[in-house]
């Protein structure tokens, strides 16, 4: 019933010019060369769409979190107005720097062949001052390592074939970081899914969702991409297969910003693309799946919400999950950002004002003293781990460890 | 997924209801569009503008006012107890359920007020300013405060005012950027061994006055930093509100979400409630837009998604309506009589919203939802501004309602 009446296809008009999105900024609060939300957004779009030449070369540091389009009471896109501004009107060409962090799988298949040495040489004081002078990626941050072998690659090995034994399927999208960096991730999936009784398959060509193409400015790129993926997902949803992902990141890139910034049409598979726990969780919820846990799992566990979990609103399913395992000692983290933001973190620019941003969460992990820090997000776990040395996990690593696989499968039979 | 009770709007309405209700032993989901109303808070709730006892004046109200739905008596009994209500959350709220104190607008007009947060300028219900000397000082290139307005207020009341600014170089590098010396952000650089060196510059500005008046912009997050600056100036030291996003506001709303999580709800901030399902004239559950296909069922339902500034209810060129469900609304359909031309008159727009039983109940083309009632500025009868009623309908509403919920 509620209906938006704008001129434009993006919804500046609906501001009240209210204020409250720049609360909720988290560049805006250490970055005062950021004109932040409501005048890179809808206040600056008004002028934009009379002349470009008002585009500020400054919505640059805009992180794409999204927090303020969470706190606006307006509704206004905010997030999407910036990022749609920014690869339309930019007149700054992406560099090597932003091809090198943009191409996630290009440099994920290299790296991986090669794991041992890159991981080595990304730790060498040499190349890391090299890169911070020459590229502008900063020698504070720490790469997270690549693994020998791509999931993928295993999965093919070792599981592909024994998943026909199965009569239900899911399809897994795994994204770039648990193939090429942290396939143990992929795996425990796959070993909560058949431990319900569902076999895995995969997308045929599955492509990187562009999250990072997007944000270094590789629009057309991005598009090509979304454009296979939406392809591949459309194959499996005609199979009767929901498609899962274990990153916050890649399913809202797939369901959100394919349609917002790419323009790409994928409201029929939108509602079929979702994060694994949001699956697990309904199954449970509608009494048609049990997982049954280890008696002697005992953890304390802190969540924290990354930002575009915090825009799906699903930090709900993950937790409630994770709420179920009885040995765990559960602490619900401030919902705040963590300052990395994808590849914005590794920007010699923006390193320090990343790690400003990251601070409430650092402080209140150390309060907390977890075990474990779960976080739906692979870039958040890189951000928290280098600042703060905990253990961070994403809830599906954490659900399987805690599983009793026999009795789960005994359940589901 | 299921919950005892869904409470729909996170403001101070529905943060209300939602505590009232967890700490009654229900499991409770609040789902809110987007931040809420407390963002423009003044630093004082208000229950009626009044000079007159609370008893005295409410008894002339219309019986479609919310307060006149709930009884007098009934209105002052929960009145009295909202102080201990938010302290529970570390909220120190200061006043009384029995009549009027005074608040000071960023304006420098006195105005009825109802509870205060502790550490802002109260004036006592006879009207009589605390001090008669006083320093207000603002912060160097804060906008959002306007020193002169406030003295010129004050001498009104018989009270000499010294102004100053002083500067802080923490706050230089806000000052590079206008639009970023804002409440919010001065808020997050003033603290810790800040604090010390602007107790020690306000302090010596204000020498020889007897108390210092500053805009009330420290602690997002706790009262902490305010109080640590009170303990470490040589003098009083009194808040006054700055325009808005208003510090305290804020505060208030996070102290009172993390402490309705804290007891064990569930707050998921940034998504729209959609649509309900009915089933004879209850509400068997809700569908929100993050959510999808999965549906929030709950036995009871609280409506608090405020007024036409959080749409909770809106105006198009058919009417006035109710969003989510479609409900009753008490507004005339002719566009006519919505405005008054005089702009500082009552409008009567602002008294329009949702139509409710005595109970509170909602209802459907005249047909009475059994389990869904609608709390704080959501509700029609009442006009927030003219009538100065904002926080207690608010407040009161939502205490209410969760007592029939429970009873
Ligand atoms: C600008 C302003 C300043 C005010 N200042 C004062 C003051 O200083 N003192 C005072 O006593 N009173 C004040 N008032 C009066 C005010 O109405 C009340 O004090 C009170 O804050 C209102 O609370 P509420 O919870 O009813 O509504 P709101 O605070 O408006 O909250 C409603 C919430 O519901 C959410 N919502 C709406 N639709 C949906 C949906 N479909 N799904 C999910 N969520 C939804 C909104 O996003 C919002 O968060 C002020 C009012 C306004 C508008
Ligand atoms: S919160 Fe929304 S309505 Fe308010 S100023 Fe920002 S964009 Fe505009
Ligand atoms: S998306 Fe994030 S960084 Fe960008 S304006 Fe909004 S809150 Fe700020």
């Amino acid at each position: 019933m509620n209906k938006e009446i704008n001129t434009n296809e993006n919804n500046f008009e609906q501001c009240i010019k209210c204020t409250i999105c720049t609360v909720y900024c988290p560049v805006m609060a250490v970055n005062p060369d950021y004109p932040g939300p409501k005048q890179a957004g809808p206040d600056g779009e008004r002028y934009r769409l009379k002349d470009p030449k008002f585009f500020d070369e400054a919505l640059k540091y805009c992180m794409n979190c999204k927090r303020c389009e969470v706190a606006c009471p307006s509704n206004v896109k905010i997030g999407d107005i910036i990022q749609k501004a920014r690869l339309d009107y930019s007149s700054k060409k992406p560099g090597l720097r932003e091809f090198a962090l943009a191409n996630t799988d290009l440099l994920g298949t290299v790296a991986t062949t090669m794991a041992p040495i890159v991981n080595g040489t990304l730790k060498m004081g040499v190349v890391k001052s090299a890169m911070h002078g020459i590229i502008g990626v900063d020698k504070h941050r720490q790469f997270p390592s690549y693994s020998g072998q791509k999931f993928t690659t295993w999965f093919r090995k070792n599981a592909q074939s024994k998943q026909e034994e199965y009569s239900r399927f899911v399809t897994y999208f795994h994204g770039c970081y648990a193939n090429y960096n942290y396939p143990k991730l992929a795996k425990d999936f796959v070993k909560i899914m058949n431990a319900l009784g569902y076999g895995v398959h995969l997308m045929d060509k599955e492509k990187c969702c562009g999250v990072a193409l997007i944000s270094n400015g590789f629009k057309k790129k991005a598009a090509k991409q979304a454009a296979t993926n939406l392809d591949c997902i459309r194959e499996a949803v005609r199979r009767g297969e929901p498609v899962l992902g274990t990153s916050s990141t890649c399913a809202f890139t797939i369901r959100d910003e394919y349609e917002h910034i790419l323009g790409m049409d994928n409201s029929d598979v939108r509602d079929s693309v979702m994060l694994a726990t949001r699956f697990i969780f309904k199954l449970i919820d509608a009494g048609k799946a049990k997982l049954v846990f280890r008696d002697d799992y005992r953890r304390r566990i802190a969540y924290h919400t990354p930002c575009h979990m915090e825009k799906l609103g699903w930090s709900i399913y993950s937790t409630s999950l994770m709420k179920m395992i009885p040995g765990v000692d559960f602490v619900m983290m401030d919902s705040q950002c963590c300052g990395i933001a994808g590849t914005y973190g590794f920007k010699k620019e923006n390193y320090p004002y990343s790690q400003k941003i990251g601070e409430g969460v650092f402080r209140q992990i150390s309060e907390i003293q977890p075990d474990i820090v779960a976080t739906d997000c692979e870039t958040c776990k890189w951000q928290i781990e280098m600042s703060t040395g905990a253990h961070v996990e994403n809830p599906i690593t954490i659900i399987a460890d805690a599983l009793d696989v026999e009795a789960t499968i005994a359940a589901n039979k | 997924m299921k919950f005892d009770s869904i409470i729909i709007g996170g403001g101070l309405s529905g943060l209300v209801a939602g505590i009232s209700l967890q700490s009654k032993g229900r499991r409770t989901l609040i789902v809110s569009a987007g931040q809420s109303a407390l963002h423009f808070f003044s630093g004082s709730f208000e229950l009626y503008n009044t000079d007159k006892s609370y008893q005295e004046a409410l008894k002339g109200l219309d019986e479609s006012h919310p307060y006149s739905k709930m009884g007098i008596e009934r209105v002052l009994e929960l009145a009295s107890g909202v102080p201990a209500f938010f302290s529970q959350a570390g909220i120190k709220l200061l006043g009384s359920a029995d009549c009027n104190h005074f608040r000071l607008t960023p304006m420098g007009v006195r105005k009825p007020a109802w509870l205060t947060l502790d550490g802002y300028v109260k004036i006592p219900s006879d009207g009589k300013f605390p001090y008669k000397n006083v320093t207000i000082a603002n912060l160097e290139g804060f906008l959002d405060f306007h020193t002169e307005f406030i003295a010129a207020g004050l001498a009104e009341q018989g009270v000499n005012a010294r102004i100053c600014s002083v500067s802080l170089p923490e706050l230089d590098y806000l000052r590079t950027n206008p639009t970023e010396m804002r409440s919010t952000n001065i808020a997050r650089a003033v603290k810790g061994d800040v604090l010390g060196a602007l107790a020690q510059k306000l302090s010596a500005a204000a020498s020889g006055t007897e108390a210092i008046l500053m805009p009330a912009v420290l602690g997002l997050e706790s009262p902490q930093a305010a109080e640590s600056l009170k303990a470490r100036c040589d003098l009083p030291v009194e808040f006054v509100a700055t325009l808005p996003p208003s510090v305290p506001g804020i505060r208030t709303q996070l102290m009172l979400r993390s402490y309705y999580q804290k007891i064990g709800g569930t707050y998921m901030l940034g998504d729209t409630v959609e649509e309900g399902l009915f089933e004879d004239d209850i509400l068997k559950g809700i569908r929100t837009v993050n959510h999808a296909d999965t549906v929030f069922e709950a036995d009871s339902f609280v409506l608090a998604s405020g007024s036409f500034f959080s749409r909770g209810v809106m105006a198009s060129q058919e009417g006035v309506y109710e969003p989510i469900f479609g409900l009753d609304v008490d507004a005339p359909s002719d566009r006519g009589q919505w405005y008054q031309e005089k702009m500082f008159e009552a409008q009567p727009y602002m008294k329009f919203g949702v139509h409710t039983d005595k109970d509170f109940k909602v209802s459907v083309s005249g047909r009475t939802i059994g389990n869904v009632y609608a709390a704080g500025s959501v509700l029609s009868g009442f006009n927030a501004v003219k009538e100065g009623c904002g926080a207690g309908v608010s407040i009161l509403t939502a205490l209410d309602v969760a007592e029939k919920i429970t009873r």
